[in-house]
């Protein structure tokens, strides 16, 4: 009897946990990826990764800033793990103010990988007024910041599509099957052969898609891979453990139970 | 506190002993005596132990790191998660942590409720344990205030703008908590403080709580009293321990499976946005655990009688022990009140699922039902059934239940190790 009421109240609150998920992110169908990284054992592919970076860095930085990286992340293992003369040849590429020099004067250098990722823009401001009074928003921890996570991101970039007769469109924005009112400042950022793929790989729509989304989405979750290997073996330890007190559990009880 | 008399048995344990008693409180903490017939659902109060001090542990690290400012917050909080060597784990098992917590506080107080453990001669356990969870409530919004994220922005305006209804000197108190004209880097600074203030307070409750347990000892499913110690109690240590430490592991595994592997489905994704006092999310909602407090605000059309309706929610628990007056304690024993047990159950679940809807149509309609049940359920029904339910016949020891119909004994009987004939 006790039993049952207890798997009715947990089923109760997991449904309701559920339904309060469901009641907040009161969104569309996403298109659904199966990604390498989700799962209890889900990693991340190292060469997606490294092109998901490339597309990052020749598509989307152009508007968008990664303030919380640092050039030094690319080569930290769990991540694209580019080497860390390729991190260092990546930093370099980049123009860094510093200062103030002893003389007060504020410079430029080349990059370092302990450098965080430079920013497009100097400021939230100038960053929207550049781009029509939408600001761009920071990639950094996107994909944690929006419902659906990985396949809303995916979802958005593959949803570019003609708008429906009769849907108006102010100029600037662009009709998106995914989006929140259907509507986009942003136009569509990936078609095929955008870009040359150092690898080699074919760079269709779809397949940036999916790089530039696992990318984004071990720079949300840069410890992703140890979290899961750790939490592995966390349970396990957990249920060898427990196994182990439930029989002292059991042999402890017993001298109660046979006094009886 | 002193069931009998403990005498150390090294000279300098003695010694010790004689001027601070240390050793006697391990010795009776260690034999309280214990009903035998506890069920699993007795093993919170232990979990909730450990929730506590996991929280004020991995608390205490993350206020190492963390940078109690209006521009640098969120920027701390992804520094915690990227650069502080097993940051990411700290804070997840801190921000799964405060779910966990109030998970295993809804099962402890719905046992509370089931067993009638807050009648007398327990009413003190149950008073201080409500503030407890009040004070967990509190400890909690501030604690989703400080990553400075757009929900906790918007979260501390909505709550903290509830103050204004008070007549008078409503905006006044507003200002007073906000220490400004809006949510700025005065009210991160306060809520940091008292975010860290908080958890001490419970502690100390909790000892009181415990202390309080102590003197009656603990209630038992079968709901009543019995002698201590005799056949019907054991002694907390080892028996009492060993199970305690078994369930608690059932809940690590649990709490493991949110940290390690759905870290974020109990928060919400707005949180990783920062914090921006010119855009409003398009839905405002508190974390799950204030979800059926937030329906009962929003139900009231009224601001004041929102928020008198809310906080009466919480102090019609507090007398809760004045309005049942039935003398038998478990429900097992009481066949309508554990009707109504689990229909109040669901009413609460259903105020959390309508705390998290939208505040209109249907779901206002129902919010208001589900409110005014809430209510009904203590202020009437509870106090009536005290008059009108004819209970079922008692048993006079835990070890002799009367047979009373299968059914009784068969809820009034755990489903442990404890009762298996071997």
């Amino acid at each position: 009897m006790k039993k049952n009421n207890l798997i009715k109240l947990l089923a109760t609150i997991l449904i309701t946990v559920f339904f309060c998920g469901k009641a907040y992110s009161a969104s569309k169908d996403l298109l659904k990826i199966d990604w390498s990284f989700a799962g209890i054992t889900g990693k991340f592919e190292r060469d997606s990764l490294q092109r998901g970076y490339q597309v990052y860095k020749e598509v989307c930085a152009s508007c968008h800033s990664m303030q919380y990286l640092s050039y030094r992340n690319l080569s930290q293992k769990g991540g694209p793990e580019f080497t860390l003369e390729e991190a260092k040849a990546i930093a370099a590429s980049y123009e860094v103010e510093d200062g103030p020099n002893s003389d007060g004067d504020m410079f430029t250098r080349p990059g370092r990988p302990s450098d965080h990722f430079v920013s497009p823009y100097p400021n939230v401001n100038a960053a929207t007024a550049a781009n029509g009074g939408a600001y761009p928003p920071d990639m950094s921890v996107l994909v944690k910041a929006r419902p659906g996570g990985a396949n809303y991101i995916y979802s958005v970039l593959m949803g570019y599509e003609e708008k429906p007769i009769g849907f108006i469109l102010e100029d600037g924005v662009y009709y998106n099957k995914y989006m929140d009112g259907n509507k986009i400042k942003m136009p569509s950022p990936l078609s095929d052969d955008l870009i040359e793929y150092s690898d080699g790989t074919n760079a269709s729509q779809l397949q940036m898609a999916k790089d530039v989304t696992a990318f984004l989405t071990w720079a949300a979750e840069p410890h992703l891979e140890a979290r899961h290997r750790t939490g592995t073996k966390v349970i396990i330890y957990l249920i060898l453990l427990a196994t182990l007190v439930y029989f002292s559990m059991k042999r402890l009880w017993s001298r109660i139970n046979t006094e009886e | 506190m002193s069931d009998h008399e403990y005498i150390p048995k090294s000279k300098a344990g003695k010694w010790f002993n004689d001027r601070l008693p240390l050793l006697s409180l391990g010795a009776h903490l260690s034999d309280y005596p214990t009903p035998k017939n506890l069920n699993y659902w007795w093993t919170f109060g232990g979990i909730l132990t450990f929730c506590l001090i996991t929280q004020i542990v991995t608390g205490i690290v993350l206020a190492m790191h963390y940078v109690a400012h209006a521009d640098l917050a969120f920027e701390s909080v992804e520094k915690i998660m990227r650069d502080v060597n097993y940051g990411w784990l700290i804070r997840y098992i801190h921000s799964n942590g405060a779910s966990m917590f109030f998970l295993a506080v809804y099962i402890h107080i719905f046992r509370s409720l089931f067993y009638g453990s807050y009648k007398s001669p327990r009413e003190l356990i149950w008073i201080i344990g409500t503030l407890i969870y009040i004070l967990m409530m509190a400890a909690a919004f501030m604690g989703y205030v400080l990553p400075w994220g757009q929900m906790s922005f918007w979260g501390a305006t909505v709550i903290t703008n509830l103050f204004s209804a008070i007549p008078l000197v409503g905006e006044s108190v507003v200002t007073w908590l906000w220490g400004g004209y809006s949510v700025d880097n005065p009210t991160l600074n306060r809520f940091f403080s008292l975010h860290y203030l908080i958890p001490f307070l419970i502690l100390g409750l909790v000892v009181l709580h415990i202390w309080a347990l102590h003197i009656p000892g603990n209630n038992n499913p079968v709901g009543i009293d019995i002698k201590k110690p005799s056949k019907d109690t054991v002694p907390f240590h080892p028996y009492i321990t060993v199970k305690d430490i078994f369930a608690l592991l059932m809940f690590m595994i649990i709490f493991s499976g949110f940290v390690f592997f759905s870290p974020n489905v109990l928060g919400h994704a707005d949180n990783y946005i920062p914090a921006n006092p010119l855009v409003t999310p398009a839905h405002i909602v508190p974390e799950w655990y204030l979800l059926p407090f937030y329906a009962i605000l929003r139900s009231v059309p009224d601001k004041l009688g929102g928020v008198i309706l809310m906080f009466g929610a919480l102090f019609v628990l507090i007398i809760l022990p004045w309005l049942d007056t039935s003398k038998v304690r478990s429900a097992v024993f009481r066949p309508i009140y554990r009707q109504f047990f689990w229909i109040f159950v669901v009413d609460v679940l259903a105020l959390g699922y309508l705390g998290a809807a939208p505040a209109e149509g249907i779901y206002l309609f129902l919010a208001r039902i589900a409110t005014i049940y809430y209510f009904l359920h203590f202020i009437v029904i509870l106090p009536a059934l005290s008059f009108f339910e004819k209970t079922d016949p008692l048993p006079t020891s835990i070890s002799e239940p009367v047979l009373t119909g299968g059914f009784s004994t068969a809820m009034a009987k755990s489903d442990n190790i404890t009762n298996e004939k071997k």
